[in-house]
């Protein structure tokens, strides 16, 4: 499984990547946590405002610095 | 409504605490528990309703919504929507290329990158908050002027060169807008309530402190001798003060309102809280990766000047 964070990195995107890679080892996944933050990348998923969660190449939410428990609910289904 | 704020700071000041009416710390105090009460109060409450506005305003869709409209119509649609849409600097970029690529003439984005952070809930509750909702309509009246003027001008200028070339080149992929149920919009309203608090809080009793203390010991009319309409050079420097200020209104303005009690005039003020707000080098050096200086000078040229306008244009008024 892969999950993109998506942001420039700024504050909000660091500490959503933390919650990613937390929700990810709390369901026991094994993830690969990749950070993207060149725009041109960030823009050809459509995402406008960051930061941005990415979960084998569909993007599941953007603009908020979601909660483990959010993505964990992105990761099972 | 807000009176009661007055009423609880009046019996906490007078009546537990036993001050004496009248001397520089009970006033300080009692500055001091007015407003951190009621600002508390505010933030929390609006900034909720805020959130439940901006959960149907994503900026996937502010940008479908813009995409071939008429030119005027475009620039004030954007500046109003600056308003409700969500935005941080860092999302400057993607929301840049977003727009440009979706055919959003440049002006218009300006507009719409100037409101965002110019007019934004945290700056227009704190201003109805300390200075009542004249002074909160008027600055976000003026605010609106201001991304649109500076917004048509930057786009008359016809300054697409000045866009770093690989944002042409970008083709945009369309992610799918999710539709929220109610419980999902609460949800995200109360954690955006939260997210705004802790980044916040310390700033707004930070200054809300330090407006106690200007309230309650700086001499009446004081600034009014070094800052008062009389000196036609407050105002750009008001604005150059600004600048560095970025992303403290909300530590910023219970200062400003302390004072403005001490004779600051209101353009002035006004022009210092939109430099605060609308102007900082965060942003600009995010800005920089899709922006060419010359058009981040022009940029940052149009928006102070029309922002000093503002503030001599109040003080004559006023």
């Amino acid at each position: 499984m892969k999950i993109e964070i998506l942001g420039p990195g700024c504050a909000r995107c660091k500490a959503l990547e933390a919650n990613a890679k937390q929700a990810a080892e709390e369901l026991g996944l094994d993830a690969e946590v990749i950070k993207v933050t060149e725009m041109g990348k960030i823009a050809a998923y459509g995402v406008m405002s960051t930061p941005g969660v990415v979960v084998d190449g569909k993007v599941r939410g953007s603009g908020k610095l979601f909660s483990v428990d959010e993505i964990k609910k992105m990761l099972q289904d | 409504m807000l009176k009661i704020f007055t009423i609880l700071a009046d019996l906490v000041t007078y009546s537990w605490l036993n001050l004496e009416p009248g001397n520089h710390l009970t006033e300080a105090v009692h500055f001091f528990i007015e407003d951190t009460t009621k600002i508390f109060f505010l933030l929390v409450t609006i900034i909720f309703v805020v959130a439940m506005i901006r959960s149907f305003f994503p900026p996937e869709r502010t940008r479908r919504f813009l995409a071939g409209k008429n030119l005027f119509v475009a620039h004030v649609l954007a500046a109003a929507l600056g308003v409700v849409t969500p935005f941080c600097s860092c999302s400057a970029c993607p929301l840049f290329i977003g727009f440009v690529e979706a055919g959003i003439p440049l002006g218009v984005t300006f507009s719409f990158l100037i409101s965002s952070p110019m007019v934004n809930e945290v700056a227009l509750i704190l201003l109805f908050g300390l200075f009542g909702w004249e002074i909160a309509a008027i600055y976000l009246g003026t605010g609106l002027l201001v991304a649109v003027v500076a917004g048509i001008i930057i786009g008359r200028l016809n300054m697409e060169r000045f866009v770093a070339d690989y944002v042409w080149e970008i083709r945009m992929g369309e992610a799918e807008i999710p539709d929220m149920t109610w419980k999902e919009r609460m949800d995200y309203s109360k954690g955006y309530v939260k997210e705004i608090l802790a980044k916040i809080w310390l700033y707004v009793l930070g200054g809300i402190a330090v407006g106690a203390l200007v309230h309650g010991y700086v001499p009446q009319d004081f600034l009014l001798r070094y800052a008062g309409p009389s000196n036609p050079l407050a105002v750009p420097v008001a604005v150059i003060l600004g600048v560095p200020l970025y992303s403290n209104a909300a530590g910023v303005i219970p200062i400003v309102e302390a004072l403005m009690s001490k004779g600051l005039p209101l353009g002035t003020t006004l022009a210092f809280m939109m430099a605060v707000t609308a102007l900082s080098f965060p942003e600009m050096v995010i800005l920089s990766q899709v922006l060419k200086k010359q058009l981040i000078m022009t940029f940052v040229g149009i928006v102070s000047m029309s922002i000093i306008i503002v503030g001599y244009i109040f003080n004559m008024l006023m």
